[in-house]
């Protein structure tokens, strides 16, 4: 079943400072958009909003399946994940950490030792999966992030700034784990990010976030 | 000096050789503990998660009596549950005075604050990150509640712990309310207290050795957790 979101004339404002106003943008599957912006324009309010994690004041977000609109449940916050770009890890270990979307959702431990040890292969954590996941470098833990959304098979993953704090090393790594992704599944991916440069290696479709709007250059 | 090591060398002989009534005394005292310490929990922690996660007025008001619950005076709680379960007191037909049942009562109401208090605080100080990464991989409400505990264990169980080791030195409360009565609501710490205004120095040592090596085992035991939730936060 597909997924689409539609965003539309959508409002926020903290303290009375407006971050979004009337951002308006449609997006479709298997698609990477990469929603640029400068420090502070609201890109990551937007991702939040989009990602049913915080409430807006105006307008619309809804998500479509089969030409129906979708309810704002926990069914439909389960088809979708946002990646933070500070990963909240569990205090266990790389393995029950990308376990944890499995086994909240109820999956048996036959399926869910195959799926996390194909997502922590994914990512490169392989030979880590028995480890701490407080011990793993930030490059590491970020990856970490990335395997625990992935192995939920998301229809739609939303990256907020997800090479912010890594070295350029994790940076690539973290790039081609995005564009393996895209390739292997109809996931939608919707990263923000500051780097114009990562922008243009990672997009299928750029957006900017200027004065509260989304533009198509 | 001589009679001091005497007592001392007689304790040791009534510990090697599993002396009846120590044993007995020692047995009963970790049923009343261990039994307040289990209320305590089903009690403590339930309250530190509603503490941590509802909001409602004046709970800053709530979590700041119940620290200060963590210092009530064993005395005044003895004498409190005393009143309450006398025979002309509200829960009087119960029949439940001088029991080992009034002395759990007793220990509960001084151990649950601890374990609550201790509870809170470790669940509150967990990084708020985590309980977003939790609500971002799709769990429910209720999840993200059980996630958050899971990840403050380390801290509940010191506040277990130190719950313990306060029941498990506790005198006053339980004499008040359990009368000390030989084979069944005597106990290590109000024999201790009973031999020796007797002069009966041996059968009190024994106690204390038992209760002091129980003490350190407690504390090794606190201070072996809280080295391993600090290693573990901090790598």
């Amino acid at each position: 079943m597909s997924l689409l979101l539609r965003v539309s004339d959508l409002w926020k404002a903290y303290n009375g400072s407006p971050v979004l106003q009337g951002a308006s943008f449609s997006f479709d599957e298997n698609i990477i958009y990469v929603l640029i912006g400068d420090n502070g324009t609201g890109k990551s309010t937007f991702l939040r909003i989009c990602a049913l994690l915080e409430q807006f004041d105006r307008g619309e977000v809804d998500y479509i399946s089969n030409g129906q609109l979708l309810p704002h449940d926990i069914e439909l916050r389960r088809r979708i994940t946002l990646v933070l770009p500070k990963i909240g890890v569990f205090n266990t270990s790389v393995f029950n950490n990308v376990a944890y979307g499995l086994k909240i959702r109820g999956f048996e431990r036959g399926a869910i030792v195959d799926r996390v040890n194909n997502a922590i292969d994914f990512v490169g954590l392989g030979h880590k999966r028995k480890q701490a996941a407080l011990t793993l470098s930030s490059g590491e833990t970020q990856r970490l992030g990335i395997a625990r959304a992935l192995v939920i098979n998301p229809q739609i993953l939303f990256l907020d700034e997800p090479a912010a704090f890594v070295d350029v090393k994790n940076r690539k790594i973290i790039e081609d784990i995005i564009l393996r992704l895209t390739k292997q599944s109809k996931t939608t991916v919707i990263l923000t990010t500051h780097d114009m440069q990562q922008a243009e290696r990672l997009a299928n479709r750029l957006l900017i976030l200027m004065e509260g709007r989304i533009t198509v250059p | 000096m001589n009679s001091i090591l005497e007592s001392f060398g007689k304790a040791l002989f009534l510990i090697l050789h599993l002396d009846r009534e120590l044993v007995g005394i020692i047995l009963l005292s970790i049923k009343v503990s261990g039994t307040a310490l289990v209320l305590s929990t089903i009690i403590g922690l339930p309250l530190s998660a509603f503490l941590a996660f509802k909001k409602f007025p004046m709970k800053t008001l709530l979590v700041s009596v119940l620290n200060t619950f963590m210092g009530l005076p064993p005395v005044v709680v003895g004498l409190f549950v005393y009143l309450l379960l006398s025979r002309s007191g509200p829960l009087g037909f119960m029949s439940l005075l001088y029991t080992s049942s009034a002395m759990i009562i007793a220990q509960t109401i001084l151990a649950f604050p601890i374990v609550s208090s201790i509870s809170h605080s470790a669940i509150v100080s967990v990084d708020p990150i985590v309980r977003q990464a939790a609500a971002t991989l799709g769990a429910t409400p209720f999840q993200v509640s059980w996630t958050v505990i899971k990840e403050a264990r380390y801290g509940i169980m010191s506040g277990v712990i130190a719950g313990f080791g306060r029941v498990m030195a506790e005198v006053g409360a339980i004499l008040i309310v359990g009368g000390n009565i030989a084979g069944f609501t005597r106990v290590m710490t109000t024999t201790i207290a009973l031999e020796t205004d007797k002069g009966n120095f041996e059968l009190a040592l024994a106690l204390g050795i038992i209760l002091l090596s129980i003490s350190l085992l407690i504390n090794l035991t606190l201070h072996f957790v809280q080295k391993l939730g600090t290693a573990q936060a901090r790598s």
